[in-house]
């Protein structure tokens, strides 16, 4: 097998006096889908910015495709969550896709074939040339994750950091959305990091867990990390965990986890 | 019949036009500046501070006529600390909105105390407020001038991270922009091209040269070319227009400059929902066909 394209060894974060995670021990390998769950305030976010270079690690190393984590590494593609873009912004999909290309570069660049083709083959890729012209302002949310998929893809990263892109779409732009994230994946070996807290429009995908909760974790297979007696002892307290026609629906969790103030989360509901 | 002489008055014009050469450039130069600007801040949601900037450079520029030192420099002073500081303050929406109500206020009484308290030609006074193109001398355009080849330059070099930075800030950091600091970049190069305006339109009007064109360009199409040229050309329109139709009249430029400016928007915004309903109805429809070929 090749190199790990994400390896956190003994990696901790704290803000202040709270612990978010310690001792974390992740690899990631090209082409794997790993998911990230966990309650809000559990550290998900804390981990992309990490992973991104915006944030250091308390103690411990983080390194990208064999290099320490900086920010604005071309290893890494970054699928934000759906949210409103202003219907007069001006920018068509295509201007969006060609972002992630050269968006961070000075200058205001020159018009290219090459440019052009890479980003209408990206386009094609994430079955989005119909709207190609259309100014990304009017596009369903469904339609503007798959051009933000074009647009992480198109610079070729080895490692997609996925932050709850599946939020406020429904329920067939999910599947539609996880389906090309794991076309991907199984296309160029990229590896896939998936923050969500709905673990079932990704089950079919999902190689491997990694649960946050309370300060600790737990990393492994579905079947490993999403049981009622692992559950149970991250979070101290009776969970059940069902499983039911091929989803997972989880009862019994915490109102809040340690600190007051942070919305408790059903990893799954329904949907 | 009197009135409108007074408004629209084109004998000698032959004679005039030579005279005015100086402002017609600086017309050109503001209108090409005031378009490109005027891009970010539409996509920044900036409408608001430049208002703001405007009337804290008008106080400079009045406490330079005060003084009697360099009202352009004045001018640039009021509008840099103010663009400063509505930068470094005001990063959430909410906050900045605030600051600004709170500031502007201040700038124009500052202005009007340093107007009271000068004894000097009353056309100086009024000038800052409204507008004094006609009377752009060597040295001013000389200012202008550099001014405008700073603010080119500057917005050149940060073109593309700014577009990005602020068309999605969070994106844009995630992939390693630069983006507090293209933020500052910004408010400085919108200061100096804010002092330049009031300058020429005056502090209340500066709207309609740096809002409006890109305003208007934004309502008929989305593409970011497009959109650059579109509001540069209504720029270069709305001042150099302004000028030409003011020339003969002894009224100030900005009526005219802010009626032409107002007419493009009128008119992008009429073209601009026709073109939006016709695809706000192929939305449903488009999506159907590509779905299935994904999931397939």
């Amino acid at each position: 097998m090749s190199a790990p394209v994400l390896e956190i060894h003994d990696g901790s974060l704290s803000f202040g006096a709270r612990t978010l995670w310690s001792d974390l021990d992740l690899t990631v390998q090209p082409g794997e889908f790993l998911a990230v769950l966990g309650a809000n305030g559990s550290g998900k976010t804390s981990l992309l910015r990490v992973i991104l270079g915006q944030q250091r690690l308390g103690s411990g190393t983080v390194k990208i495709a064999g290099h320490p984590a900086r920010r604005g590494s071309r290893d890494v593609g970054y699928v934000p969550q759906q949210r409103r873009i202003d219907a007069l912004t001006p920018l068509r999909a295509r201007d969006l896709v060609g972002q992630g290309l050269d968006g961070h570069r000075w200058g205001i660049g020159r018009p290219s074939g090459a440019r052009r083709r890479r980003i209408e083959s990206l386009l094609d890729q994430v079955g989005a040339s119909d709207y190609a012209n259309r100014p990304v302002g009017l596009l369903s949310g469904g339609e503007q994750q798959r051009v933000r998929i074009a647009q992480a893809l198109i610079g070729d990263p080895r490692l997609l950091l996925c932050d709850e892109p599946l939020l406020s779409l429904d329920p067939h732009s999910q599947s539609t959305t996880t389906a090309l994230v794991d076309q991907r994946r199984r296309t160029a070996d990229t590896a896939v990091v998936f923050v969500t807290h709905e673990i079932n429009p990704v089950l079919p995908y999902v190689d491997r867990v990694l649960y946050l909760a309370g300060g600790t974790f737990r990393v492994g297979s579905v079947d490993e990390v999403l049981n009622s007696a692992t559950l149970s002892a991250l979070y101290q307290t009776p969970v059940e965990v069902i499983r039911s026609g091929g989803r997972i629906l989880v009862a019994g969790l915490p109102e809040t986890i340690g600190q007051p103030g942070h919305e408790p989360h059903h990893v799954l509901g329904a949907s | 019949m009197s009135v409108w002489h007074q408004i629209f008055n084109f004998a000698d014009y032959g004679q005039l036009l030579s005279l005015v050469r100086n402002s017609i450039i600086a017309g050109l130069i503001l209108g090409i500046v005031g378009g490109l600007i005027s891009t970010f801040v539409m996509m920044r949601d900036l409408p608001f501070a430049v208002h703001g900037i405007s009337e804290l450079s008008f106080a400079g520029a009045s406490g330079a006529l005060l003084l009697g030192v360099n009202v352009v420099v004045g001018s640039l002073t009021g509008s840099i600390l103010a663009a400063l500081t509505i930068g470094a303050l005001g990063s959430r929406a909410r906050d900045r909105n605030s600051i600004i109500g709170v500031l502007m206020p201040f700038g124009l009484g500052l202005g009007v105390l340093f107007l009271s308290l000068y004894k000097g030609r009353a056309a100086n006074k009024f000038g800052l407020l409204t507008g004094q193109i006609v009377a752009v001398d060597t040295p001013q355009l000389a200012w202008l001038l550099g001014t405008s080849a700073l603010v080119l330059l500057g917005l050149l070099l940060v073109w593309r991270p700014l577009t990005f930075a602020s068309t999605d800030a969070e994106l844009a950091a995630a992939r390693g922009v630069p983006v507090k600091a293209l933020s500052t970049i910004f408010m400085l190069l919108l200061g100096l091209s804010v002092a330049m305006s009031v300058q020429i339109v005056g502090a209340l009007l500066v709207l309609s040269i740096i809002c409006t064109p890109a305003a208007a360009a934004m309502r008929v199409t989305a593409s970011p070319h497009v959109v650059t040229l579109l509001s540069v050309l209504f720029g270069v329109v709305s001042v150099v227009g302004g000028i030409l139709l003011s020339l003969g009249s002894n009224i100030p430029i900005s009526p005219y400059v802010t009626t032409i400016s107002f007419a493009i928007y009128l008119v992008c915004r009429a073209l601009g929902n026709r073109r939006a309903r016709p695809v706000s109805h192929a939305v449903a429809p488009a999506v159907a066909p590509t779905r299935s070929t994904v999931t397939g």
